[in-house]
């Protein structure tokens, strides 16, 4: 098989990949993100770039990950079903590749009503499901979301998605995951971690129906910088979930930081060891991309494999 | 039905503020129902502008006329004579009542006291719910008679998305996650497998996103 992703070849090897997230800014310089291209450049397989995260407008992904490759680091496309119709999708999806990214990660997108434009109209024509399934479709049978004929020059993305084990219903997220796989995913990240015994429940229900052997799944963790943040995410965000003792933890840390870094090496140590099925860890450091190396290294994770494309 | 809401009556009256004598125009249908632009409603908004132009010692002379409906020509043309001397009509029906009243009286000042703000039910006395998106193509038959066109903050048609929790939507605790009542419903009827069918992009050109729609059933036309 001739692989055009790094990060597609690192996973059919066997490897357990490490993936992380850099967050574009609100403005238009790319110095703070290429600094962080910088420092996470040996210690992952591929870097996110997130699509305008929580409804916030920043610099785009595409433009964003342009930035990044130039300094060597293989990038996933973050494209969200909020901003743009089926027309404009596709017209990025072929800008992306032209650049050179060849990972598309497929979301719908936070709500529009959490960002800096609350009272702009979303758009959701196609949703996640349907996206990965014409991203699939362009791919392998060389056709745009209307079924029109692309002559050439097709674009060939590893296709990925998410999956969040600790939205509800809990049993119905086994089905959509199947749902997506059957629609094209080949990878897939999943929402912040922080309740192990829940994740570690969905992964069972997931190798019982052997989704795991047919899909790529990287584990998402999120490193705390304070108790705080943690009772946040606990408190205000819809499809999250902190255990209590996390939060306690972290309060009577005598370094809350420090703590936070050490709870994430713990967690992916255990996912690694312990949670059959899971293929990699995708560490979301939000607003704190320059940890990522220290976690990584932490975990035995480091120095990550040289792949190269034929 | 339709739900509509009055607007604040100091906006309304200032629609009308350089006129002497006005029309309110009620209508008997849905505005009736929900209770913002019935016969009802219709006496009792004359009757406070009246109020507040006379203690701004500048009075105001109403009259008012409940139409059994405002969104057909027939019923709007019964209006005629009372129009005649008004400098405005102020109409208490929906968006559609507003426009064929303009329509009609092409002279008139006509404004709209009414929101118009969406089609649904009642659920107890006092509150309405949006139920339906007017999307022009019905998928109820597949989510369980629960719409997510509308009833689904993001419309998806593969729900639930990440952010349903505890049956709730991300955008607001008060507001039911539609996936998750259309998953417990399949769930209880046996027919989950069906919701593990993806369903494709919808064609929004049967909504409003393909311009301004029109129905017609040349059956029916007379002449």
């Amino acid at each position: 098989m001739k692989y055009l992703s790094k990060l597609h070849k690192i996973l059919d090897s066997g490897e357990f990949a490490v993936t992380a997230e850099i967050g574009p800014p609100k403005h238009a310089s790319a110095e703070g993100i290429l600094h962080h291209a910088d420092m996470l450049k040996d210690y992952v397989d591929a870097t996110n770039i997130t699509d305008n995260q929580t409804a916030i407008v920043r610099i785009s992904s595409i433009a964003a990950g342009v930035h990044i490759m130039g300094r060597g680091i293989e990038t996933i496309v973050q494209m969200t079903c909020r901003d743009r119709n089926r027309i404009a999708m596709q017209a990025d999806m072929l800008g992306a590749y032209s650049l050179g990214m060849r990972n598309l990660l497929c979301l719908s997108g936070d709500h529009q009503k959490f960002g800096n434009h609350p009272t702009s109209k979303n758009v959701y024509d196609v949703d996640s499901m349907q996206l990965i399934q014409l991203t699939k479709r362009m791919r392998d049978e060389k056709k745009f979301f209307s079924g029109e004929e692309i002559k050439n020059h097709e674009p060939r993305f590893f296709i990925g998605a998410v999956a969040n084990p600790f939205a509800d219903p809990f049993e119905f997220r086994v089905d959509r995951l199947e749902k997506k796989v059957e629609a094209g995913a080949q990878f897939i990240q999943t929402q912040c971690i922080f309740d192990m015994e829940r994740f570690e429940r969905f992964m069972e229900m997931v190798r019982e129906r052997g989704l795991d052997q047919r899909v790529h799944i990287l584990a998402g963790v999120t490193p705390l910088k304070s108790w705080r943040a943690a009772k946040y995410l606990q408190t205000g965000v819809s499809g999250m979930i902190v255990p209590d003792s996390m939060v306690e933890r972290l309060k009577a840390a005598e370094d809350p930081k420090k703590e936070g870094v050490a709870i994430c090496i713990e967690q992916i140590k255990h996912i690694k060891e312990n949670v059959k099925g899971v293929h990699g860890v995708h560490i979301m450091a939000i607003a704190w991309e320059e940890v990522v190396p220290e976690i990584v290294q932490s975990s035995g994770l480091h120095p990550r494999p040289k792949v190269e494309l034929d | 039905m339709i739900i509509a809401q009055q607007k604040p009556i100091k906006e309304v009256a200032a629609m009308v503020s350089d006129c002497k004598k006005v029309l309110l125009a009620g209508c008997q249908g849905c505005v009736t129902v929900c209770l913002s632009g019935g016969e009802k409603e219709t006496e009792i908004m004359a009757s406070a502008l009246r109020i507040m132009r006379r203690l701004e010692g500048n009075p105001l002379e109403t009259v008012t006329y409940t139409a059994t409906r405002q969104c057909d020509p027939e019923y709007i043309v019964t209006m005629d004579d009372l129009v005649k001397d008004c400098d405005a009509v102020i109409s208490l029906a929906c968006g559609v009542g507003v426009q064929y009243m303009a329509e009609r009286y092409k002279d008139k000042w006509v404004v709209p006291a009414l929101d118009t703000n969406f089609i649904g039910g009642s659920t107890v006395h006092g509150v309405w719910e949006e139920k339906c998106g007017l999307c022009g193509d019905c998928v109820l038959h597949k989510t369980g008679g629960i719409c997510p066109i509308i009833r689904c903050s993001k419309s998806i048609l593969n729900g639930p998305c990440g952010g349903s929790q505890y049956g709730k939507c991300e955008i607001s605790k008060d507001t039911d996650c539609a996936w998750a009542l259309i998953y417990e419903r399949m769930k209880a009827l046996g027919k989950l497998d069906k919701l593990m069918e993806i369903q494709p992009p919808k064609d929004w050109s049967k909504s409003r996103d393909g311009g301004p729609r029109r129905a017609t059933r040349e059956d029916v036309m007379i002449g």
